[in-house]
């Protein structure tokens, strides 16, 4: 590749990152922000088992979430590594 | 045996293990000592970094916290858990390419300045410090219930083991160290929690007991009879909290940011080989540290029931030897102002009895619930294993933020590896003493005064790195600036309405947009990010060689190892 090209792998990578980035954190605030905060009373109307649905995403679905979310991540970018040649 | 002898076992055989890591595993070289030498495993990374997190807060005072504050301590359970995500998304990969030692290291470079070195430095000094003075005062609470000795003896004896595995084994000594220190707090955490669970709703998993039905055949969910108890007395429900929408938001978005930022976890992603290790890392981390931040909402649900059943409306004169125990070391109190001999146990301050501290719901879990002497003797080995790997994580940040950043970078630039790692061993010894006296004499008690080290990180670190990393055109006034700005701001605000160092604290109707201390750290990061943003506009862009440095980072392929220059 010469340097043009290299430049170009380079941003087209960056670019499929960032909308990533973009796609995960919005489930990040969702989940955390919105289903445990902002809606948190509507949803508590909804039970499920002993459980109010805001309450049990405030207190354990966000963070199972979050790990998911992480390991998602980490598929998605050893792939894109893939595809653009910066694995190693 | 009796509950004290199996504390002192427990502890001495977990005491005698971290010992012995910490000198098979001696650092002999600065690179070892600040990095482990660059070749941590991504598992040994995520365990190192699990227990470098959970902190003595985690441990032994959040499921307090949560016990008392209902839904309003989720809060604590999304800031701390949430902030990885941030962590593993915008910040880890890109600063393990970057390949340095700190997180000065980074600013300092990025921003092509001394003064944001200088700036970085003070930044995560004043993080670090407010954060391991908890961390000491944890050490002491449990050292003095446990071992019967008084909390100022346990801060110190907590100094001495500390003192010895960071010093003499750096943050190699300290990573392996917390790998074992993560299997014995989890162990501990876990064990009592499933014993409850089985014990107060027939489920042995406590993240689904908490919302099942009760083992009494009554048929009533756990949390709807919490629920009633709590309203009983006059509280609000439990899950439903009291807290307004805006200050959750915020408390949230200070913890979760902050946990990005705080420079002993980003640390411990320059220990790993590659970009992809980083990444996998951070996702077992997290995994980790799951497991107990799930946990620990269950466990205050249980210990809130059991402790409100035992012992409201009842006898003074039958309570359980617990109740005399924890007594004696003040953080359950019981003043009769009727003088029936019953303990009132209610909202209204006026006519309630009974004071109860939260950090001691973790620790009398297990005898409240009447569970084996080991169990309880195994919650003190876990309380300890938590403070110790995090403070031992955050004297490593204090001592290379002197020996690297400030002494090589700045003052000594000729100073030798040898010489730059005995000054970075004398550096650590310095700031166990000091961390000391602020355990001794504390400035607030534990989760308040490490909730605020949250805020400090968001207002200071998190814009500055985020910016570096996304936005190549951002230059070193602008982040300069942002971090002065963001720091300055919260802890003006800290010392107004938390520390009350302006005179007399003012009403809570007086807060800024209704926003708390603890989630101010919110604002002022956003403050950081305009003034950044704005300053940026007005002065000379990164010159050209820093913006291919940004480039590169970008790029996960060819970290190499970790380097100096």
């Amino acid at each position: 590749m010469d340097n043009q090209e290299k430049q170009q792998n380079a941003s087209a990578y960056w670019k499929e990152n960032v909308r990533y980035l973009f796609i995960l954190l919005s489930i990040w605030f969702v989940v955390s922000y919105g289903a445990g905060i902002l809606f948190k009373d509507a949803l508590d109307s909804i039970q499920i088992g002993g459980f109010k649905l805001g309450f049990w995403f405030a207190q354990q679905g966000s963070i199972y979430v979050f790990v998911v979310l992480i390991f998602v991540y980490v598929r998605l970018m050893n792939k894109l590594d893939k595809k653009y040649g910066y694995d190693e | 045996m009796s509950v004290q002898t199996w504390t002192y076992i427990l502890v001495g055989i977990t005491f005698a293990i971290y010992i012995g890591i910490a000198i098979w595993s001696r650092a002999g070289s600065t690179k070892d000592f600040y990095i482990a030498g660059g070749g941590v495993s991504p598992l040994a990374n995520g365990m190192a970094t699990a227990a470098d997190w959970m902190s003595a807060a985690s441990f032994i005072s959040m499921a307090g916290i949560i016990a008392f504050a209902g839904y309003d301590g989720s809060v604590y359970l999304m800031g701390w858990t949430g902030g990885y995500v941030l962590l593993a998304l915008l910040l880890a990969p890109y600063l393990r390419k970057f390949g340095k030692f700190t997180v000065p290291d980074f600013i300092g470079d990025r921003y092509y300045s001394k003064v944001a070195r200088i700036v970085a430095v003070f930044c995560a000094l004043i993080v670090s410090f407010t954060y391991v003075a908890g961390q000491m005062r944890g050490v002491g609470v449990v050292f003095s219930r446990f071992l019967e000795v008084d909390i100022n003896t346990g801060v110190i004896i907590g100094m001495i083991i500390v003192l010895f595995y960071a010093v003499l084994g750096g943050m190699k000594g300290i990573t392996y160290t917390q790998v074992a220190q993560y299997c014995v707090l989890i162990f501990a955490f876990m064990v009592p929690a499933i014993f409850i669970s089985i014990q107060m709703t027939g489920n042995p998993i406590p993240q689904l007991g908490m919302g099942s039905t009760l083992n009494d055949g009554s048929g009533t969910y756990l949390l709807e009879k919490l629920n009633g108890l709590s309203t009983e007395l006059g509280f609000a429900e439990y899950t439903s909290g009291s807290k307004s929408i805006i200050d959750v938001f915020a408390i949230t978005l200070a913890l979760m940011v902050g946990t990005a930022g705080l420079p002993h976890v980003i640390v411990r992603f320059f220990t790993v080989k590659r970009v992809k290790d980083a990444r996998k890392s951070a996702g077992i981390a997290l995994l980790l540290i799951a497991i107990l931040y799930t946990t620990a909402p269950a466990v205050a649900v249980f210990a809130k029931t059991n402790l409100i059943n035992t012992v409201s409306e009842q006898p003074y004169r039958e309570m359980p030897e617990w109740f005399k125990n924890w007594e004696v070391t003040g953080l359950l109190k019981f003043d009769d102002k009727n003088n029936d001999g019953i303990i009132n146990y209610t909202s209204d301050k006026g006519n309630n009895e009974l004071t109860v501290d939260n950090d001691i719901m973790v620790l009398a879990n297990p005898e409240i619930a009447d569970l084996p002497a080991w169990v309880i003797a195994l919650v003190a080995a876990g309380g300890l294993a938590a403070a110790l790997s995090t403070a031992a994580g955050l004297l490593l940040v204090i001592s290379a933020s002197v020996s690297h950043d400030l002494i090589k970078k700045i003052f000594i630039p000729t100073i030798s590896d040898k010489g730059e790692l005995w000054a970075a061993r004398l550096s650590a010894t310095v700031a166990v003493v000091i961390a000391g006296y602020f355990g001794i004499n504390p400035p607030g008690f534990v989760a308040a005064v490490v909730a605020l080290a949250f805020g400090l990180a968001a207002a200071s670190f998190f814009p500055a790195i985020v910016l570096g990393i996304f936005y190549k055109k951002m230059n070193k006034e602008g982040a300069i600036a942002g971090m002065v700005v963001g720091i300055s701001l919260m802890l003006f605000y800290m010392a107004k309405f938390k520390l009350g160092w302006l005179g007399e604290i003012p009403d809570s109707s007086e807060w800024w947009f209704g926003i708390s201390p603890e989630g101010f750290g919110s604002v002022a990061m956003v403050a950081n990010f305009i003034v950044s943003l704005t300053i940026m506009r007005f002065t000379p862009p990164p010159p050209q060689e820093v913006q291919d440095i940004v480039e590169k980072i970008r790029i996960p392929s060819g970290a190499g190892e970790a380097t100096q220059h």
